[in-house]
């Protein structure tokens, strides 16, 4: 007798008194199909806890074009070479082995929430009951003149997805002669992972000291201010790289030539690098935007954060970047993973026709290096306010590091392997 | 034997919530809400508390209620220093810590 026959052998049994609940388990769960789009920390993590949740009742497909995941979080140690690429790149098969996930490399190239279908490039159609949508971000086309050409032809590089981005950057931190100029542009937030351009320009700085002394490095950025733990930044970029790092706010790039590798700004001086990140705007990946789901300001999903459910589109649920976020609430891969938990147990609700938890809530932890053995965090717990149904951070949770320390060094890589092991394994 | 303890705890929510059970709000999560809970520890401790092998953050799958109760209390308190800890354990209740560690104890 395997596994599932004896779950519903035991329901069946549990169920002598209460017919109706069990009946909506056999007609809908057990025979239910939930279709995740998009592999990332959201994706996969609903794909593993709607299987988890419903005890491996619940068919799940998982659409992902890569054969690897690769970790956004920690690919700023890539730059400098204190990790290799393969560090932070992990495999899917255990989703499919452990946990019988049937995973389909292929991009999804679009859907229709009426339907509950959607449609593969290489041309299949699956259908769903739910469907988890995890697309991740993209860039705000038109936003930076000249940008898309120049990455195209491998000049500029944006970095916003951990991956060949991460080896182009390095590559070109690589080849630059001592004495250069790294510049970073930071767009207007919100974005994903508030705290990442600073960590990787403090990274940047790290990796000149040790091999390219006389070499600066400049964040350009469109907002006021240091848009996460800015003490923290601030106090650890004087410590460490006065001189070398240079901090300007107001910068707003719009346009680069990337022949010369200079960036434009609404207002400020053009300023010209030997290697140029540009991080343009981003708003929700191209697929939740086609398929019309992405209603605020044409950039981000709102979503019902009792559930995740798309405000426009029945039955399909969004998770992470790509979902006009909570207030408070940054844009991270750990919070992808909690939001995918909240969202998978409604899934299983809704499919056992239960309610959802009426109490969701979510945690996050965002660690950054300040230099490849100094980390700072911050931290949040939220709770579901199911009157202004949203979520709120909980009152008096939630806070940043005394200051930088080796410690959570140590913490930000054993986060890592245990957030991918939640998320894959 | 393999009949999971979710497996018995989902019978007895169905049946729970068939016969009419509510639960307090926040107050005593259901079998499945404790599990949805936990889930929020699992992105730094692992699955269902199975911190991984290769990390360092401490294991709660099988803790001792009575321990996981008094370290997430010390926590909260700040009779226990930590980097993160103390603000993450602000964020639950009394009986949030106390079911999260009927759970985790019960976890192998």
């Amino acid at each position: 007798m395997n596994r599932r026959h004896l779950l519903r052998g035991l329901l069946q049994g549990a169920c002598a008194l209460t017919l109706p609940a069990c009946a909506g388990w056999r007609r809908s769960a057990a025979a239910a199909t939930v279709v995740v789009v998009g592999g990332g920390y959201g994706g996969a993590t609903a794909a593993k806890y709607v299987r988890l949740l419903s005890d491996h009742t619940i068919n799940v497909v998982l659409v992902e074009p890569n054969a690897q995941f690769v970790s956004s979080p920690l690919s700023n140690l890539v730059l400098g070479g204190e990790l290799g690429l393969s560090d932070i790149t992990r495999s899917y098969a255990d989703l499919r082995r452990r946990h019988a996930i049937r995973m389909v490399q292929e991009r999804c190239i679009g859907i229709d929430p009426h339907a509950r279908t959607i449609r593969l490039e290489r041309g299949g159609t699956l259908r769903f009951d739910r469907l988890v949508l995890a697309p991740g971000i993209e860039a705000l086309p038109g936003a930076v003149e000249g940008l898309a050409h120049a990455r195209l032809a491998g000049r500029i590089v944006s970095g916003w997805n951990a991956g060949p981005d991460t080896v182009a950057l390095r590559a070109q931190l690589a080849a630059m002669p001592d004495g250069g100029v790294f510049a970073i542009t930071v767009p207007e937030a919100p974005y994903r992972c508030p705290p990442a351009p600073y960590e990787r320009a403090s990274l940047v700085a790290d990796y000149f000291q040790a091999y390219k002394p006389r070499s600066k490095v400049l964040i350009l950025d469109a907002n006021q201010d240091v848009v996460a733990m800015d003490a923290l930044f601030k106090g650890a970029w004087q410590r460490r790289y006065h001189g070398m790092l240079e901090y300007r706010n107001h910068y707003n790039a719009v346009a680069v030539d990337a022949a010369t590798l200079t960036a434009r700004f609404d207002v400020q001086s053009d300023v010209r690098a030997d290697v140029l990140n540009v991080m343009p705007p981003v708003r929700a990946g191209a697929l939740a935007v086609d398929a019309g789901f992405a209603n605020v300001d044409a950039r981000w999903c709102a979503v019902d954060f009792l559930t995740f459910e798309s405000r426009v589109a029945q039955g399909v649920h969004i998770v992470g970047d790509a979902i006009h976020s909570a207030a408070m609430m940054p844009k991270s891969g750990h919070l992808a993973n909690a939001q995918a938990k909240v969202a998978a147990s409604a899934i299983v609700a809704a499919l056992l026709e239960q309610p959802p938890n009426p109490h969701p809530m979510l945690t996050n932890t965002c660690y950054s290096f300040v230099s490849a053995g100094e980390v700072i965090h911050s931290a949040a717990v939220y709770a579901f306010d199911d009157a202004a149904r949203t979520f709120r951070p909980v009152a008096g949770s939630g806070g940043r590091s005394a200051a930088p320390s080796s410690a959570e060094a140590e913490f930000a890589r054993a986060w890592a392997a245990n957030v991918w092991a939640d998320t894959l394994g | 034997m393999l009949v999971s303890a979710a497996a018995l705890a989902c019978a007895a929510m169905l049946c729970g919530v068939a016969l009419g059970a509510s639960v307090a709000a926040g107050a005593q999560p259901s079998n499945s809400g404790v599990r949805s809970l936990a889930a929020t520890c699992a992105a730094c401790h692992g699955t269902d508390g199975h911190s991984v092998v290769e990390s360092t953050m401490p294991r709660l799958a099988g803790m001792p209620q009575a321990d996981f109760v008094r370290q997430m209390r010390a926590f909260r308190e700040g009779t226990r220093e930590a980097t993160v800890m103390q603000q993450i354990a602000k964020g639950y209740t009394d009986e949030q810590i106390e079911a999260l560690g009927v759970f985790f104890a019960a976890q192998r």
